[in-house]
């Protein structure tokens, strides 16, 4: 196996300082944000990569960098081997792009609602001046809906149908890698379940490799073959979804898990965790977790831990072992 | 304690008449909230579970109107009031916490004020006292510092904190009914453990009943003790929480139920639900479920669906999933 989308060290600051002229008058600093910190792992050609966190973790950032949307502050993507940053051949870069689809949260904000659905379809393809005669008609019955909906406009969908509608487009320029971003929060339960079956069977057909965005982590467990989990732009833990449901060794991730609700959990007393997620532009030093973890001690307060290898998983705790060794999974 | 449910509601029905068809968005639904409990709606967007809630506190948009049936609050009706009356009511004796923390709270006005005014309005008590509830209010949802920040605006708190002070507001007058529309949906899962805890220790200890409407059968399954599924205006089950979700009886709560991910299932391939909840306006003819429904006859094509009295009290379903378990559990 090959990875095909490498991703290292990645880093993305935003700029959110008062304006120039606040600035000087009241005498304020320039203040960063700090979105993605030194994140780094590879995405393996035919799976299913999850990203999971919380609002302000960093997930959709990571998913914009991959797909070009926003640039890097620091680190690289490859995608086959491609730097789209640095390299210089133009036309290499233009066939890694074409490679690349993404597919967004919110169904009824990501498709045009004066364009015909064939146009849309078809869009990714008529922009680069392929042939576009019947595609959209066959893509949408690849997708499970009936070639007539060509002809119709976005608002005549229910939200289920514009998600198809939207990966019939990601799935227009034949791509190897889609980036997806919360493709089903949008979605009622059992429209959920249709499209994230879909999903599965079109990575089935077309062996296409997916990096999944998420906070579900049910969602995630179901869907992919690697889960990163984010917490304040910084990767904690990586592992197989069965390990990380099994024997989560990040403090993060076991709280995580602990307070997901369960659908077999009737009456369940838990004791609800501490906190909240720190501010990113002051975040704590050393460990981002620190202030919210039972097992935090001087030395989390000082050196932020790096990722490291710890049975068939990745963690960036200095107290993984301790953490392992005293979780207990829920009843 | 009194046998009289605090919350009663008898074949209600909400109508929007439209140009073209009268919409039916409740359609005869009945249940009832005793002392102490939670009772989670659940259903898919369009199910009809806000309107159900906004037509108990009285807050449905016109032209939207309660067209049959009795809502019975501590034994007394409450549907017929007048305007004003109903005013007294709400924020007294059913207090609600709403899905969005900011948009329900003023951004102009300091949380202490905003707290203060629902207590002045409904209680017999002076502006003095009122600040001294309203601290204590913050401190028992669990504010830190409530003495210092209760001056402080919306806009300083952060998304969970803003719903505990919304939790405040809602149970500020101790109002003997909470209507909770989805109180969590807009949080992060370890805040949304938070505020369930603490709407579940509030409730067991003030001995206020919930209706806790929401969308995630996950939070049901914790939260609720009964849990009522909402399937196109019509109650589609109710019962008690571990039964309805654990064995369920009516065909829509089983696929609801397959087609949620679970950690514990693994990669299996999630059950699916064909089609998709039918428009107000062009409900099939029977029961509404018949169309996506594995276990559909003709009498189901036919008839149009039961309530759940006319069944067995559970599921309003003429072919209920016959369960082996529950067999043996009854």
């Amino acid at each position: 196996m090959t990875a095909l989308v490498t991703v290292r060290d990645l880093t993305r600051r935003f700029d959110v300082s008062k304006p120039w002229l606040n600035r000087v008058i009241e005498r304020l600093p320039k203040r960063k944000l700090v979105a993605v910190s030194k994140v780094s792992f590879d995405i393996e050609e035919g799976t299913t990569y999850a990203l999971v966190g919380e609002s302000g973790s960093g997930k959709s950032t990571i998913g914009k960098m991959l797909v070009g949307l926003l640039d890097p502050s620091e680190g690289a993507v490859e995608i086959e081997g491609v730097n789209l940053d640095t390299e210089p051949d133009a036309a290499k870069i233009d066939a890694v792009r074409s490679d690349i689809q993404m597919i967004f949260q919110d169904p009824y904000a990501s498709l045009n609602p004066r364009w015909k659905v064939r146009d849309i379809i078809v869009e990714p393809v008529a922009a680069r001046g392929g042939d576009t005669e019947g595609m959209a008609e066959k893509l949408l019955e690849q997708v499970g809906l009936s070639a007539d909906d060509a002809k119709k406009f976005p608002h005549e969908f229910s939200g289920g149908q514009r998600q198809r509608i939207c990966i019939a487009r990601a799935l227009a320029s034949e791509p190897k890698f889609i980036v997806c971003d919360e493709p089903t929060s949008a979605l009622d339960v059992s429209v959920q379940a249709q499209v994230l079956n879909l999903m599965s069977d079109l990575k089935e057909d077309f062996g296409l490799t997916y990096l999944f965005i998420s906070h579900d982590l049910t969602v995630v467990t179901h869907m992919a073959d690697t889960v990163g989990v984010l917490y304040l732009g910084r990767l904690v833990e990586e592992a197989s979804p069965e390990h990380l449901n099994a024997r989560p060794a990040h403090p993060y991730t076991q709280m995580l898990l602990d307070s997901a609700p369960r659908l077999d959990g009737f009456g369940r007393e838990i004791a609800p965790p501490q906190g909240e997620i720190p501010d990113p532009i002051n975040p704590p030093a050393g460990c981002a977790f620190n202030p919210r973890c039972p097992l935090a001690i001087d030395r989390c307060r000082t050196e932020r831990p790096e990722l490291r290898q710890i049975d068939g998983a990745r963690v960036a705790c200095h107290r993984a072992e301790e953490a392992i060794a005293q979780y207990s999974p829920p009843e | 304690m009194t046998d009289i449910p605090v919350l009663s509601v008898r074949n209600l029905s909400v109508e929007i008449p439209t140009r073209d068809a009268v919409l039916k968005p409740v359609d005869q639904m009945s249940y009832d909230i005793a002392r102490g409990e939670i009772l989670g709606v659940v259903g898919e967007s369009g199910a009809g579970k806000s309107m159900t809630g906004n037509a108990v506190i009285g807050l449905l948009d016109r032209p939207a109107h309660i067209s049959g049936g009795e809502i019975l609050l501590n034994g007394k009706r409450i549907d017929n009031l007048s305007l004003g009356q109903m005013r007294k009511i709400r924020g007294r004796e059913i207090g609600m916490v709403f899905q969005d923390p900011l948009t329900s709270l003023n951004p102009l006005i300091p949380i202490g004020d905003q707290l203060t005014e629902t207590m002045l309005a409904h209680l017999d008590i002076g502006a003095a006292e009122a600040r001294k509830r309203a601290i204590a209010a913050l401190d028992e949802v669990g504010i830190p510092g409530a003495a210092e920040r209760i001056d402080s605006y919306p806009h300083e708190f952060s998304g969970g904190m803003r719903q505990r002070v919304v939790i405040a507001l809602a149970l500020c007058a101790e109002p003997s009914l909470v209507i909770a529309d989805e109180p969590t949906t807009a949080l992060d899962v370890s805040v949304q453990a938070q505020i369930i805890a603490l709407l579940r220790a509030l409730c067991r200890d003030r001995g206020t009943a919930v209706m806790l409407i929401t969308h995630d059968m996950g939070v049901i399954a914790e939260t609720a003790d009964r849990v009522a599924v909402m399937y196109a205006g019509r109650l589609a089950e109710i019962g008690p929480v571990a039964q309805v979700l654990g064995h369920p009886r009516h065909p829509y709560t089983e696929g609801l139920m397959g087609s949620t991910p679970a950690a514990s299932r693994g990669k299996q391939r999630l059950h699916q639900i064909p089609g998709a909840m039918p428009r107000l306006g062009h409900l099939p003819k029977g029961c509404a479920f018949h169309p996506r429904c594995p276990y559909a006859q003709d009498d189901c094509k036919r008839d149009p669906g039961p309530t759940t009295e006319a069944c067995d009290g559970r599921a309003a379903c003429w072919h209920p999933v016959e369960n082996p378990d529950v067999k043996a559990a009854e």
